[in-house]
């Protein structure tokens, strides 16, 4: 498994040739991985255990009770042989007590009852002490609609309360972290945020004071809940006790459309969950893929998305800092192009671009002279935190690798060829000019610059708007070599489009058509010519990504 | 007539002139079954420990030798750590302090020899923290110990090292739960552990095999090995041998510790002949057999059981309260169990409803709060027996409890779920009509 985190604990994979065991769930016989919990095993049937304090990444405690089951083990004769029934299969000697699933692992012969009147009256039992001391400020909380009390409450509560005494009442709105709100009256006590901080964040600041009842969540005095991964506890949350600053009180969760894509904020491609309505985006969240990032997302990944809405957005072509259209701009563009030779062009784009758009423009380079325009992208150093931050900040360096954009070097050559005069037209997707090490008054001294991206470049002579990652579709190589697919969540703003089609649109007003109409099909004529997508389309890459063979990639 | 006390824990205990030094233990015999013992296999111990049928005193009435043979030496390589249960918290039970403060070389002794049997190079002796003068008195018994080199390296020049460390509760009930005592003990909230997997004698203390044992438990050890394991289980009745310390409060006349052997006498006896009957004349309403926790027995029940007939069969027999032999299995049968030895007496004047809210009180104020049901339903419960006590209640509230303590009992990680919810079902169950009545009292007024 190439997961760029390190599980504390995988309940719900089954190690490589662990064997599997012949257990009756609710009176049917099925085969599991031996030694799997009956919480993560029944889930392969589709029998679905509820519970709260479990988690499958996460340490076992057992403290919800949720989960109890009905649980046997087989009839022994005298010789310690399973006795058998009619139907050949064992006798099961049933448990007077209910287990718990999530702390009970599978055997051969195992009887499990998933639905017995004894469960459901412990699962009531269970919802009901649960929700006597909860607040019920459902109408304002924003766990509503996704939470777990809510949810189980609909299958195993009952509609009238018998409780009638006074509620105990804890702290309310602390802060505890600088992305974090707790409210300990809606917190159950299930630890899963203690066990996520000491265990997969390796920040073991979490913790209960108090007892009994009035068991109360807190951070360590003097600490706070701050490191990267904070807001992965919001996620793992089953109700409203721990909540994002970021998303609270913004939008209903049910009114969020979640479209599949990955997070573009670093290289380990972690697969997130779009939360969108009309066109904005309210948060990401992350998506399960074993592959890449489990379960989890970094907060600096989760909170990247903000760009997207910004005041200073770029929406419409602008020539000379003047509202244009695509058209005019485009045919401007093509035209001054073509009076200037390779050597006097450069590009500089970004590993932050699809492949598709890299490819793309791969061809445009082709149509303005080839290897002797240079080309390069910006390299983004950060620090690798060993969990599931890469030190490669750009989402996308494999792809601008192999699809030659990125060419190690040649951005100096470029900078040097801006300011020294030799350089007389850039284009620059998607990146900061200044970022690049180019100077406004070294760009003011270019016959033409061509900026492409969300922003304005004020050194510009042509500003064309271009798509955000959550505005777009294509796909991008991670840093271990996974291919992977963004999807559109929202529309671009205004006149914005994705840098596919304006670098077909370019290429085409410059004379060279290409016949590309669509991502698939950009993806498709790519695939025809670069080996690594052999046999690929964008469909097969699918929801989780393909492994590619790359031999630019040191896993 | 008085039936007499046969006293082999509480031996010296008050007697004249005893003092809890090592001199005077040593002069009235003590620590010569350790130099006995530590010249024995240490199979030959566990086998004497097995022979004797000593069943824990701590509550749970376990086998100690089969508890010690879940431990394999030979096969694990991890340290063995040996653990004494000195956190006596249960209401009514008082035993274990006696021993400590009068004759603390006693449990020294037992734990020096348990150790030794089982291999045990680190002990330690988890005492309540409400017990400050008892850490005191076992600090210095430990360092006498030390000095006489009874404890420490090399024991009585035999090659054998083992040190006791004393280790102080802060106060909380739910340490007394073994697995909670070792969480507490690694520095960490007293949460009680699953089990599965965590059975202490597999992943006990820092995930290494460890026995748990109780005060009087390992007090008895030195016994067995005196008398000879087969002659211990004499004592008492069989699978319930030696004798158990009762510890008898409440409305009788002559409250205290007496130490029998184990069903020699009948809860009729202890409480009409040893006690000196109910004080000032009143009549017996109720009592507690064994701890707060244990189910209680109302006056004038009438019991079904199987009893063990003088031919060995089984017959089944009717029995009255008083007639109850005080022994783990026939406390089990009748419903309640024998549990820590704490015997507690109520009068006719009593208010179930009033004992109840006080039992309550209890288990809400130290449930660990680790799991639902017992989180949430001791103060539920809590919160319910007040009411009906103060007569703020209704009869539909009677119901109420009686369902939350069915909620509780069975589906907790540890014992306390069953600690605090049978004695709301036995007491709720058992005088209906009294919490029934009490319940609207106030409405009424």
């Amino acid at each position: 498994m190439s997961c760029a985190c390190k599980n504390p604990f995988n309940h719900d994979i089954a190690t490589e040739n662990t064997p599997m065991v012949n257990v009756q769930i609710d009176g049917e016989w099925v085969q599991v991985p031996k030694g799997m919990n009956i919480v993560a095993a029944a889930e392969r049937f589709s029998k679905f255990i509820p519970h709260y304090c479990y988690h499958p990444k996460l340490s076992v405690v057992g403290n919800c009770r949720m989960c109890l089951i009905e649980m046997g083990t087989p009839k022994m004769d005298a010789n310690r042989q399973p006795i058998l029934a009619a139907d050949g299969k064992p006798e099961i000697a049933w448990m007077p007590r209910p287990q718990i699933g999530c702390a009970t692992q599978v055997s051969e012969g195992m009887g499990i009852r998933t639905e017995s009147p004894l469960v459901q009256e412990c699962r009531k039992g269970v919802m009901e002490f649960l929700l006597i001391n909860h607040p019920l400020d459902c109408p304002i909380c924003d766990q509503a609609g996704e939470c777990k009390l809510q949810e189980y409450s609909f299958e195993h509560g009952q509609s009238n309360s018998r409780f009638i005494e006074e509620k105990v009442t804890k702290p309310k709105n602390v802060d505890i972290g600088e992305r974090i709100v707790l409210d300990d009256e809606r917190c159950i006590m299930c630890s899963r945020c203690i066990r996520f901080s000491k265990e997969f964040a390796n920040d073991d600041v979490l913790g209960f004071t108090q007892r009994g009842s009035h068991t109360t969540l807190a951070v360590y005095p003097g600490k706070r809940l701050d490191n990267n991964y904070s807001l992965n506890t919001v996620d793992i949350c089953p109700v409203g006790a721990l909540t994002s600053k970021d998303f609270r009180f913004k939008m209903r969760v049910w009114f969020l459309k979640e479209t599949k894509s990955i997070c573009t904020g670093c290289a380990t491609g972690c697969n997130v969950l779009v939360g969108s309505r009309e066109n904005e985006v309210h948060r990401l969240t992350p998506r399960e893929n074993e592959e890449v990032n489990s379960l989890w997302m970094c907060d600096q990944g989760r909170l990247g998305f903000h760009e997207i809405h910004e005041d200073n957005r770029l929406t419409t072509p602008l020539i000379n800092g003047i509202k244009s259209d695509w058209s005019s701009a485009l045919t401007q563009i093509a035209q001054q192009l073509h009076g200037f030779k390779p050597e006097q062009i450069a590009i500089i784009a970004s590993a932050r671009m699809t492949n598709e758009e890299l490819f793309l423009l791969s061809g445009l380079r082709k149509a303005l002279g080839g290897e002797a325009v240079l080309c390069d992208v910006i390299e983004r150093l950060g620090q690798a935190d060993g969990i599931l931050r890469s030190a490669d900040l750009n989402p996308n360096s494999n792809g601008a690798k192999l699809l030659g954009i990125a060419n190690p070097g040649k951005l100096n050559e470029i900078r040097s060829g801006v300011s020294n005069g030799s350089i007389q037209a850039l284009l620059i997707f998607n990146e900061n000019a200044n970022e690049a090490g180019l100077s406004i008054e070294s760009l003011k001294k270019t016959a033409l610059v061509i900026n492409v991206g969300m922003r304005l470049n004020g050194a510009a002579h042509f500003n064309l708007p271009s798509s955000s990652f959550a505005e777009k579709r294509g796909t991008m190589i991670n840093g271990k070599g996974r291919l992977q697919r963004l999807n559109r969540a929202i529309a671009a703003p205004d006149q914005a489009r994705d840098d596919w089609e304006i670098i077909r649109d370019l290429k085409a007003a410059m004379g060279g058509g290409n016949g590309i109409h669509t991502v698939e099909e950009a993806f498709k004529a790519m695939a025809a010519v670069i080996p690594a997508f052999k046999d690929l389309t964008m469909s097969k890459v699918g929801d989780l990504g393909v492994e590619l063979t790359l031999s630019s990639v040191q896993s | 007539m008085a039936i007499a006390e046969t006293r082999l824990i509480f031996k010296h205990i008050d007697s004249p002139g005893y003092t809890n030094d090592i001199d005077c233990y040593i002069k009235n015999g003590g620590y010569t079954t350790l130099r006995k013992a530590i010249t024995m296999k240490t199979a030959e111990i566990i086998s004497e420990v097995k022979a004797s049928g000593l069943r824990g005193r701590g509550g749970a009435g376990f086998p100690t030798g089969v508890k010690w043979g879940f431990i394999d030496p030979s096969k694990n390589t991890k340290p063995v750590y040996l653990i004494c249960n000195a956190d006596e918290s249960e209401p009514g039970t008082f035993k274990d302090r006696q021993i400590i403060h009068k004759d603390p070389h006693q449990l020294i002794e037992g734990m020096i020899i348990s150790c030794f049997a089982n291999n045990v190079k680190l002990a330690y002796l988890y005492i309540r923290g409400e017990f400050p003068e008892g850490a005191k008195i076992l600090e210095r018994a430990c360092d006498e110990a030390r000095q006489k080199n009874l404890l420490g390296k090399n024991i009585l020049g035999t090659g054998y090292d083992l040190e006791i460390y004393i280790h102080r509760g802060a106060g909380a009930y739910i340490c007394g739960e073994e697995t909670g005592l070792i969480e507490s003990l690694e520095g960490k909230r007293a949460y009680p552990r699953i089990k599965p997997p965590y059975f202490p004698a597999v992943l006990g203390l820092y995930m290494c095999p460890t026995i748990v044992n109780n005060v009087e438990t390992l007090c008895n050890v030195i016994h067995i090995l005196q008398m000879g394991g087969a002659n211990f289980a004499k004592l008492g009745k069989p699978n319930n041998t030696g004798t158990r310390v009762l510890c008898v409060s409440g409305d009788v006349v002559k409250p205290g510790y007496y130490e029998f052997e184990v069903g020699a006498l009948t809860l009729g006896q202890l409480i009409y002949d040893v006690c000196g009957g109910i004080k000032n004349g009143k009549k017996l309403k109720a009592i507690i057999p064994g701890g707060s926790s244990a189910k209680v027995l109302k006056a004038g029940e009438r019991y079904k059981i199987k009893q063990k007939q003088a031919d060995g069969t089984m017959a089944d027999v009717e029995i009255a309260l008083e007639d109850i032999p005080m022994d783990f299995d026939t406390m089990a049968a009748v419903g309640s169990m024998a549990g820590s030895g704490g015997v507690i007496v109520m009068d006719e004047t009593r208010s179930m409803p009033d004992c109840l809210a006080n039992i309550s009180e209890f288990y809400a104020h130290e449930s660990c709060g680790q799991c639902t049901p017992c989180r949430e339903g001791s103060l539920w419960m809590k919160k319910i027996t007040s009411r009906i006590r103060d007569g703020k209640a209704s009869v539909e509230d009677v119901g109420v409890l009686k369902n939350v303590a069915d909620n509780i009992a069975g589906r907790t990680i540890c014992a306390f779920g069953e600690a605090c919810s049978w004695p709301v079902q036995s007491f709720v169950t058992k005088f209906k009509e009294e919490f029934e009545t009490v319940a609207g009292n106030g409405a009424k007024k």
